[in-house]
């Protein structure tokens, strides 16, 4: 008889459960804005990156890294309903680099409450503020300051992404007596005249019908892996040994084809 | 009552000194100062001044800034080193010049005017907007060799650049953009639209062109214009016109847009004082115009991306011209001196 009883008591409580979910469902507050965070972990292969450590690449060269920087812009938020919040062009601008790993965790300011089921963002500068004048190149986008050696002085524009290392594969250097590798990605695709565009979309959708909630009293945290190693595989295997240092040249199409899907979305915390 | 005529000299001499120096008080008050000179006969200006408008203590700062050798690594090279005004800010007599260490370049140095009007800059188009041209020649190894943040920290030392920075931006702050829009507020005010040609075409006083000179401007339309277009005399795109065959030594275009059409492909330059910036082409190969003209007309080198305007229906290279034809357009080509330019106090260092 008690365990009956007690049957009955949890499944009432359980009802209620429900019965008060529902309700707050139904009155939820979709009104107001708050914050959206989104952090980039990175990786390298099913590993946390660390800087000095031997990681392989697709064609079995052994690589460590020193260095590994990043511009992501233009955010685009997306909704259920399939509405786009795009994120205000004087706040959407972020260099994550690994080494500060408070570059890494973005915050997007006063985004509408909503059900949001996918984000979407360039990996690099747009071509408009590649082009705009000094008085919008402030913070991270200034060549002196925020941008330093993320810059081409002589091709004026952003390195997209840099990743610099060493590897025994790789020939040596004289200017630093070093085996070293160096891979500076960029091209916006040119304004008046043309230019390889080596600027990428990502899209990184929810899984399984998720969402990530913004409320007035919280908002989501995203959490997003983006794997180095992805720069040097698919579609296209990127030797060490035959192309150390990639810069401006077409050959860097290769490389911005394979980061374009370096971003992957690990998970979402709904407040 | 009449004056004795013993004082009369001195009276007629006290009238004409109080005439002279009323006349001296009337020029005294210092002129206005206005921005660029936006002439009739240009387009629509690229740069947008309402971005950064041009004030008399920030064109002052700019100027200072563009002759000051502090923006080198050894603070031995300033801008002016390379762009010398009397020769519309090129660098006279220099194939390529020299910079810090003695370094040579490797591009001919381009003449700084009518760069309010330009989409792109330095014979490659590498860099898109006016404010950050500075920069390449700061960073440049060869050239200053210095890096802008260091100058900055200079110029936050200086004992006179903190009060400039204010009287042009508002307060003592040094930072990388009021730098910029500083020099660029300089090298806006270098328009070059005075010459003959310019008063001939827009029915001015002294604008008058000799026989040989008009004959020259139309042998121009016909021939050059297609490429020095408009009367900014570059449309501004990047040709290959047939200096060489091959491009080991310097690719061009393509070497910032990693596009195999732009192999071998330079900005077309204006030729806008062009009797005053020898030598010519981007490497400053020519040292007169009878050369360049020669090129065009017999001296064209085949290769893939030579530009289609310099293949003729028969199959020949270049550009038709007599000795005749050759004399006539480079007469034409003096009109478009602009001596008061060349010798803009305003300008010069």
């Amino acid at each position: 008889m008690k365990k009956y009883l007690f049957g009955i008591f949890i499944s009432a409580l359980l009802v209620a459960g429900l019965a008060s979910c529902k309700k707050d469902k139904g009155e939820e507050d979709l009104t107001g804005f708050n914050d959206v965070e989104i952090e980039f972990e990175n990786r390298a292969g099913n590993k946390p990156l660390v800087f000095g450590v031997e990681y392989e690449n697709a064609l079995g060269e052994v690589m460590k890294f020193s260095t590994f920087n990043y511009y992501v812009s233009n955010f685009v938020l997306i909704k259920n309903d399939g509405s786009e919040f795009i994120v205000p062009k004087d706040s959407c601008y972020f260099l994550c680099k690994h080494e500060d790993p408070k570059t890494r965790k973005v915050k997007i300011r006063n985004v509408p409450a909503g059900d949001y089921k996918a984000i979407r963002f360039i990996i690099g500068v747009d071509s408009l503020k590649s082009v705009s004048p000094a008085s919008e190149r402030l913070g991270v986008l200034d060549p002196a300051d925020g941008a330093k050696g993320m810059y081409w002085n002589w091709n004026a524009g952003y390195i997209f992404v840099k990743a610099e290392g060493t590897s025994p594969q790789a020939p040596v250097d004289p200017g630093v007596n070093d085996r070293i590798f160096q891979y500076h990605i960029g091209l916006f695709g040119g304004y008046s005249s043309p230019t390889l565009n080596n600027i990428k979309t990502v899209t990184l959708e929810l899984h399984h019908g998720e969402v990530a909630k913004v409320r007035r009293n919280g908002g989501p945290h995203f959490h997003i892996y983006v794997d180095i190693l992805e720069m040097f595989t698919r579609p296209n295997n990127i030797s060490v040994a035959a192309n150390p240092k990639v810069h401006a040249g077409p050959f860097s199409k290769n490389l911005a084809d394979n980061y374009a899907d370096m971003f992957i979305l690990d998970h979402v915390h709904n407040p | 009552m009449t004056i004795p005529s013993i004082f009369r000299p001195t009276a007629a001499l006290l009238a004409a000194l109080v005439f002279m120096i009323t006349g001296c008080r009337k020029d005294d008050p210092k002129p206005i100062f206005e921005g660029p000179f936006l002439p009739a006969n240009f387009p629509k200006p690229a740069y947008d001044l309402s971005q950064n408008p041009v004030t008399e203590a920030g064109f002052a700062l700019g100027k200072k800034l563009f002759y000051d050798p502090i923006l080198s690594r050894d603070n031995t090279i300033s801008c002016g080193s390379c762009h010398i005004s009397y020769a519309a800010f090129t660098h006279p007599d220099h194939p390529v010049s020299h910079g810090i260490d003695d370094l040579l370049g490797r591009r001919n140095a381009l003449p700084i005017q009518n760069v309010l009007w330009r989409t792109s800059f330095f014979w490659d188009g590498g860099v898109p907007h006016l404010d950050f041209v500075p920069l390449n020649a700061i960073q440049s190894p060869v050239e200053m060799d210095e890096d802008p943040g260091r100058i900055l920290q200079k110029l936050r030392a200086h004992p006179q650049y903190p009060a400039l920075f204010k009287a042009a931006f508002g307060s003592e702050e040094i930072n990388t953009a009021r730098f910029l829009q500083a020099l660029s507020q300089f090298m806006v005010m270098l328009v070059s639209a005075n010459s003959r040609y310019d008063r001939y075409v827009r029915n001015e006083p002294g604008g008058v062109l000799t026989a040989d000179e008009l004959e020259g401007l139309n042998l121009f339309r016909q021939k050059c214009a297609s490429c020095h277009a408009t009367d900014l005399f570059t449309d501004q795109s990047f040709r290959n016109n047939g200096l060489d065959k091959s491009f080991y030594f310097d690719q061009g275009r393509f070497e910032v847009s990693a596009l195999p059409q732009d192999e071998g492909k330079f900005a077309v330059p204006s030729l806008r004082n062009v009797a005053s910036t020898s030598p010519y082409m981007h490497d400053g190969r020519f040292k007169r115009l009878e050369q360049v003209l020669d090129h065009y007309a017999s001296g064209v080198q085949e290769s893939p991306t030579l530009d289609p305007l310099l293949r003729q229906p028969d199959g020949k290279l270049g550009i038709p011209l007599t000795a005749d034809e050759k004399r006539k357009i480079i007469a034409f080509l003096g009109t478009l001196t602009d001596e008061g330019f060349l010798r803009d106090k305003r300008f010069a260092e």
